[in-house]
């Protein structure tokens, strides 16, 4: 008892220089906009991200088609990656450093690389046995404490493949659906690493991973426990907000005048930093009514949802996304696995898109991540077919941009801007193409993969001394 | 014979559709039997048949003329595995029919009563380009799932194209499971239950198979009609109450009287199977009972064991792009599994095995052009644009023996044809005719539907529900 009490006194130490204002950490005061939170909690958090650039020479890609990932195209354009950073941006006037190693792209494309706000890759890890289904906390409905970093295996397969056929640069891990409130997400640099920490964006908000309809329902109305219907989904999340109001008063309390400092609770403090806008909160729900009763749950109680996952609905309610600057994370043509998900139709996205809201493209699965720019493909082809015309370049801000903006990060990454990190892939063709693969991918400017040359294809520890250990895959 | 007929505009002059002639001309035809697409030709459909496709051919007199100038013509996608008919909602109980966990019987089992062809999933595959499907049971609590068929995706009441066209059975980590709890396990419930056919069909003229000589292939007979190919149905004979079993008997009668023509070769037997050393146990089993007609399900780690593969002639049904080591079995996986099956000369088709596959069948041709794209990843196995197309259309029929019947545009076949707005491999592609035989196919679907309704969402007079449809 004491052990423990003296344990949390310590950890809430920790929480209280966390929770200060003045704590920045300089990356954070550094990179700050107005598109990230503001960095307050940012100095103290813990499991700090241990990642670190490797090494890169200066590279020039020239002659190739660039999207920018913000909706610019730049034909036989010029992309200058040099420390870290994209260092220009333009046509072939562009300035190309002295010594720089030069790429013909001609006939190739440059693009941001891809971001997947939607995986289980490292807490679903392949192999897919029991010992590694850590996804879902699924002991109770409310398990906001979790962090999802804390069930990451970074010798995941899957990271390997999202890489070398998906050219995915970076990456959202995110809990379950099992529960309404299913933790904390992370932000990952798909850059394989012997730690959690080594892949961990650093300075990426935590995200909240909530989730309404029929997962929640089903897992604890299958027990005889509430929620049982959607009815009690609602009731217990906003009986949940009220206990984070009163635990987030009591500590804003503390932060102001002092006095002693009230009990450390883990899964109130992560609502706390929704409450405050620190944490995004990725919300997964598929209905269009149940998304507007999200929304407006999100309204009784002054936070924000940054992005509905799956929204097989979404295009029922793409002008409420608008108005509300909600995200809709979709798929280009899942649809009818379950009851929830049986209006899914391919022109979702283009729909969402077309109606001025913010569309995504997401996995949640660890084959779709290998294919993000064919869905991308897939739905832009749907809503062309459909008179909604979207141009290419255009669509691929739901790769890059939109889930770059939904996490937090886009003014780090998600475009060709110089000065953001060099996340870069160049494809072999058209990335809206089937016939399209990787060609290169560079990670903060180091190439982290290259289709010609196989010590630039990342194997994982499990897979040594196996069958096909270094195989294209 | 298609009776339902719905008319389009482009063939509304005729009484019957399906005995129309019609001519689809200017577009790049590709015959899906693994050439390359023929920039200009034209396809002459003639009693719900196809009369001719090629370049240079003459469009007969008063042959209606769908003209698909800049367009894409193929046969229709054959989804080589699937359960597409068998579901309406996944997580629906009520609504999927696609394993029986609590069924006394399992070999016996057979899907075609089960497929509705008004299912949305039907619909929506068709409205994709998917024109036939394989559709197979699932196993609920023994390692035969039972017979599957093969359908057509027709917006009529009739699906079945071949009713019990195969049993299907999981070895593997599945069959371990339904087995018992191993390996070992399923292959001694196997023999067993082949050795109880073939105990109970000793009491019937002419059924051997667990040694001797083989046996004719009673349903080769590939020139006649499909619906009145004799079908390796249950032996009336044997399931009388006359032919005494004993009480050592593991099986129901009627499971093993449905494992009589897998044990006589008259019924194909597909085999889910993934591990190289699982495949080559499996292809063994021919030794024992050397009537099998095996088709391998899976065999994701096929490509390390290809040469034993074609020694033995037993075709592959493949996903196209498993390459993670999803479990102990598929540690080998690669998408380059099926470019290098193929190179090693063993037939291959396309399926979607695990793969969503009660509704997703739609990604089939998305997946071979994956296939394509590996051609150009050096290292990579993939294949040509025109086995690709073979993989999903003639490949498939020729695996379940239909090669005469379905799967290409050569003469004869089945008039399964779709016009595409371009490539089909690519995802820039879309469906615009779809005729399956020789009938013209709706395209509008639940999806389609939806999609109009909430295309614009103000509402100034009504709501939604009670927009025009």
């Amino acid at each position: 008892m004491n052990k423990t009490a003296l344990a949390a006194l310590g950890a809430a130490t920790l929480l209280s220089a966390c929770s200060t204002p003045s704590s920045q950490s300089e990356d954070r005061a550094a990179r700050a906009s107005d598109r990230t939170p503001p960095p307050r909690a940012a100095a103290a958090i813990p499991f700090p991200s241990t990642y670190r650039r490797y090494p890169g020479v200066v590279t020039a890609i020239t002659g190739a088609t660039v999207y920018d990932g913000e909706g610019g195209r730049i034909e036989n354009g010029t992309v200058v990656l040099a420390d870290g950073k994209v260092q220009a941006v333009g046509g072939p006037e562009t300035a190309i450093p002295d010594g720089a190693t030069r790429i013909d792209g001609a006939g190739r494309w440059v693009t941001p690389g891809v971001i997947d706000i939607h995986s289980h890759l490292g807490d679903y890890p392949s192999p897919s046995v029991e010992a590694h289904q850590d996804g879902n906390e699924v002991t109770g409905p409310v398990r906001s404490e979790v962090w999802a970093e804390h069930s990451i295996w970074p010798q995941d397969p899957g990271f390997a493949r999202a890489l070398a056929n998906g050219g995915v640069t970076s990456l959202h891990v995110l809990p379950g659906s099992a529960n309404l409130f299913g933790g904390r997400g992370v932000t990952l640099k798909n850059v394989y690493a012997r730690t959690m920490q080594g892949m961990k964006f650093p300075g990426a908000p935590h995200s909240l991973k909530m989730a309404c309809g029929e997962n929640p329902k089903r897992v604890y109305g299958g027990r005889n426990q509430m929620p049982a219907s959607r009815m009690a989904n609602v009731a217990l999340m906003r009986q949940t907000w009220i206990r984070a109001q009163e635990y987030d008063r009591k500590w804003d309390k503390y932060d102001r005048d002092g006095g002693e400092q009230p009990g450390r609770d883990l899964q109130l403090e992560t609502l706390r930093g929704v409450l405050d806008g620190q944490i995004t909160v990725q919300n997964h729900c598929y209905r269009a009514d149940e998304m507007a009763n999200i929304i407006d749950m999100s309204k009784e109680f002054g936070y924000k949802v940054s992005a509905f996952h799956h929204g097989a609905e979404a295009y029922k309610i793409a002008d409420l996304l608008r108005e509300n600057g909600i995200c809709g994370a979709l798929w280009a043509d899942w649809w009818g696995f379950k009851m929830e998900a049986y209006d899914g139709i391919n022109e979702n996205i283009p729909l969402v898109h077309n109606a001025g809201a913010c569309a995504i493209v997401h996995s949640d699965d660890p084959n779709g991540i290998q294919r993000l720019n064919q869905e991308a493909s897939k739905a832009l082809t749907y809503g062309r077919r459909a008179g909604i015309n979207i141009s290419d370049e255009v669509a691929w801000t739901w790769l890059s941009f939109n889930p770059a903006k939904a996490l937090g990060i886009s003014d780090r990454t998600g475009s060709l801007r110089p000065g953001k990190m060099a996340d870069v892939v160049l494809w072999n063709g058209n990335p809206l193409s089937v016939y399209t693969r990787p060609e290169r991918v560079w990670i903060d400017g180091a190439l982290m993969y290259d289709a010609n040359d196989p010590r630039r294809r990342p194997v994982s520890d499990f897979e040594l001394g196996q069958p096909g250990e270094g195989d294209v895959k | 014979m298609k009776r339902l007929l719905i008319l389009a505009a482009a063939l509304c002059a005729s009484t019957s559709a399906a005995a129309q002639t019609v001519a689809i001309t200017g577009g790049t035809v590709a015959l899906g039997d693994g050439s390359d697409p023929i920039e200009g030709g034209t396809v002459v459909i003639r009693n719900g048949r196809i009369a001719a496709a090629g370049r240079g051919v003459a469009v007969p007199a008063g042959a209606q003329v769908v003209d698909a100038t800049g367009k894409w013509v193929t046969p229709g996608i054959f989804a080589g595995f699937s359960r597409v008919g068998l579901a309406e909602v996944d997580a629906v109980g009520n609504a999927n029919d696609v394993q029986a966990e609590n069924s006394p019987f399992s070999a016996a089992i057979d899907v075609a009563p089960a497929v509705n062809p008004r299912a949305a999933a039907i619909s929506i595959s068709r409205a994709n380009g998917v024109t036939r499907a394989l559709v197979a049971p699932a196993t609920g609590k023994s390692i035969f799932a039972g017979q599957g068929a093969i359908i057509d995706l027709g917006a009529d009441m009739q699906p079945i194209t071949q009713a019990r066209a195969f049993q299907f059975v999981e070895f593997g980590e599945t069959g371990s499971n339904e087995a018992g709890g191993s390996r070992a396990a399923t292959f001694v419930l196997f023999r067993n239950a082949l050795r109880e056919a073939r105990d109970l069909g000793r009491f019937s003229q002419g059924i051997s198979g667990g040694g001797g000589q083989r046996e004719p292939r009673a349903n080769d007979q590939r020139d006649l009609p499909l619906e009145e190919v004799p079908g390796p149905g249950p032996n009336q004979q044997l399931l009388g109450g006359n032919v005494n079993r004993g009480q050592d008997v593991l099986l129901t009668r009627f499971d093993a009287a449905a494992l009589v023509p897998v044990l006589t070769g008259r019924q194909l037997l597909l085999v889910h199977v993934e591990r190289a050393s699982d495949i080559l146990q499996v292809l063994g089993l021919k030794r024992e009972f050397p009537n099998l007609r095996m088709v391998l399900v899976g065999a994701t780690e096929g490509w390390t064991v290809a040469d034993q593969i074609r020694a033995a002639g037993v075709p592959v049904i493949a996903n196209a792009l498993v390459n993670l080591p999803a479990s102990f079995e598929q540690l080998a996986a690669t998408q380059s599994n099926f470019g290098r099956m193929r190179a090693a000369g063993i037939n291959v088709a396309m399926g979607t095995i695990n793969e969503d596959e009660t509704r997703m069948v739609q990604v089939t041709r998305q997946n071979a052009g994956n296939l394509v794209a590996l051609t150009r990843v050096p290292g990579a196995s993939g294949l040509s644009w025109g086995e690709a197309l073979a993989a999903i259309t003639s490949r498939p029929a020729e695996v379940m023996g239909l090669g005469g019947e379905i799967g290409s545009l050569r003469p004869g076949r089945r008039a399964d044809v779709v016009v595409w707005s371009g490539d089909p491999l690519e995802t820039t592609s879309t469906a615009q005719v779809v005729i399956i035989d020789g009938v013209q196919q709706p395209l509008d679907t639940r999806q389609t539907k939806l999609r109009d309704r909430y295309r614009d969402l103000s509402e100034p007079n009504l709501p939604p529900a009670y927009d025009p449809r």
